[in-house]
């Protein structure tokens, strides 16, 4: 009903990127965001009137402030004028957007950066606000609790078992073991402060080309082969939570099935949904090369997916991966999904 | 030239709209106000607690509002030790989804028991009413276990 896979017009690829996360960050977000800009402008030796588009992700709910992101800029230096647009998502939206000027055949170079500073605020606040506003977010649930309740249903009908949320959160290294993760309390019953996110403050910055250029900036850039983002409903309540229909099409359609994946950058804050976005995605759920930096570990709002993408292409440009698959999520318990797939070969 | 004869307005701060909650969550929360809980139909017959205007999955239309039980049943839920200033409760409670008898979906509310120990899903429930309602998600103090039925 989605009608056919789109194919890419334009081979584009990530051929720089630069990222920093920590769990308090003193500087402000100009000043975390100058020094990433620059790494990557400096690696690729493109100044900023070289580049054709400039797309960033963050959240004015987060900075407290209205249009926050024209703030920013200033890290860029938006003069002489650029081409230049945002989205009150995480970059990876951006990202998404950027790829599709690039189909449109009107760019050849673009940035694109992303970050979030949750540490002066609560976070947990913000993400209230996300909720339904009649039914839901009067209430305050906090993420937590959300995700405790996805959690339940899917340990109660036996889709995860506990012991997978222990050996997650090991991978994951909120703890060293399983005997420390089976004694701590629980936190969102029934999930333990392991299987849940700490917040981090953080920034990505990256820049992609199109084929002919790409291979000017980049030794071995990294191809983006396929990419889509699917939406769920809102209301959690309507949703079967033992399933991610719209990370399972976003899948599907970036073609994600057809070859093999050799790391998997999963945008997933909690154990539950990193175990059960491997299901529906369908990824082992141990790959050889998926243990960088879990989301679980430090997750920054707007920023995380695209620092996904970010990772993904590291593993090309190291040669780890042939195939590498990133994935980005928004909104609450997995609503929106992006999925993109990499490859060091352009074809 | 001295202040009082510059040229001056008033500047007011104001945020000069309304929101309407519109035909069906205003229905709803009128509903609640009445002490009565009402869903909406969809296509295939299945009932939407809490309703919504649309259908979340194929976006069409619902206009066909119907009343549901007051007691239900706990599909799924967690606890909160420590409730946020926010919050609505001052003690610790469960928040849980809950499937009202005549509708298909689960609304998310408040159980209050004491502990973890005294919920588990599948538990029998009943809604608690505040004494004044508002037309308001908290005019539905929580839900309360069902005696006799309470495992």
């Amino acid at each position: 009903m989605w009608g056919k896979k789109i194919k890419p017009m334009r081979k584009v690829a990530v051929v720089a990127a630069a990222s920093r996360q920590e769990e308090k960050m003193l500087d402000n977000e100009v000043e975390m965001m100058v020094p990433l800009i620059t790494e990557v402008r400096t690696k690729t030796g493109l100044d900023q009137t070289d580049i054709g588009f400039t797309c960033s992700g963050s959240s004015d709910f987060l900075a407290g402030q209205a249009f926050s992101f024209v703030m920013t800029l200033d890290a860029v230096g938006p003069v002489p004028p650029i081409a230049e647009s945002h989205v009150e998502m995480d970059g990876a939206w951006a990202f998404y957007e950027t790829w599709v000027k690039f189909q449109m055949g009107v760019i050849d170079t673009a940035l694109v950066y992303s970050y979030g500073k949750p540490s002066p605020g609560s976070l947990q606040d913000v993400l209230s606000t996300q909720l339904d506003p009649y039914y839901i977010a009067p209430l305050w649930p906090d993420a937590h609790a959300v995700a405790g309740l996805q959690a339940r249903t899917l340990l109660e009908q036996g889709i995860i078992t506990v012991d997978q949320l222990a050996d997650c959160a090991v991978r994951a290294g909120t703890v060293e073991s399983r005997e420390e993760y089976f004694s701590q309390p629980m936190l969102s019953d029934p999930l333990r402060k392991a299987d849940c996110p700490t917040y981090a403050d953080g920034g990505v910055a990256m820049i992609l080309a199109v084929e002919g250029k790409a291979e000017e900036l980049c030794e071995k850039p990294a191809w983006i082969t396929g990419i889509d983002h699917r939406i769920d409903a809102h209301h959690f309540g309507v949703r079967d939570l033992t399933a991610v229909p719209s990370a399972r099409l976003a899948a599907e359609k970036a073609g994600v099935h057809d070859g093999p994946i050799d790391i998997a950058e999963l945008h997933a804050a909690y154990t539950t949904q990193d175990l059960l976005l491997r299901k529906e995605i369908g990824l082992p759920e141990t790959p050889n090369h998926s243990q960088r930096s879990y989301s679980i570990k430090a997750d920054t709002l707007m920023a995380s997916g695209l620092l996904r993408i970010a990772e993904a292409a590291r593993g090309i440009w190291d040669v780890q991966a042939n195939r590498a698959l990133a994935h980005a999520t928004a909104g609450p318990l997995l609503q929106q999904n992006l999925v993109c797939v990499l490859s060091g070969e352009s074809n | 030239m001295e202040s009082h004869e510059r040229l001056s307005a008033p500047l007011v701060l104001e945020y000069p709209f309304t929101r309407t909650t519109g035909p069906v969550i205003g229905a709803f929360l009128t509903g609640l106000r009445e002490k009565i809980v009402l869903g909406i139909k969809r296509k295939d017959g299945s009932v939407l607690v809490p309703p919504t205007e649309y259908d979340p999955e194929t976006s069409e239309g619902l206009t066909d509002m119907v009343e549901v039980d007051q007691t239900g049943e706990v599909i799924t839920w967690t606890w909160v030790q420590e409730p946020r200033d926010q919050s609505p409760w001052d003690s610790p409670h469960a928040l849980a989804m809950i499937k009202l008898d005549g509708a298909d979906t689960p609304l998310l509310h408040a159980v209050l028991v004491d502990n973890p120990e005294s919920l588990k899903t599948g538990t029998r429930v009943r809604i608690k009413w505040r004494e004044k309602t508002e037309g308001h998600i908290k005019d539905i103090e929580g839900f309360l276990p069902m005696e006799g039925d309470d495992d």
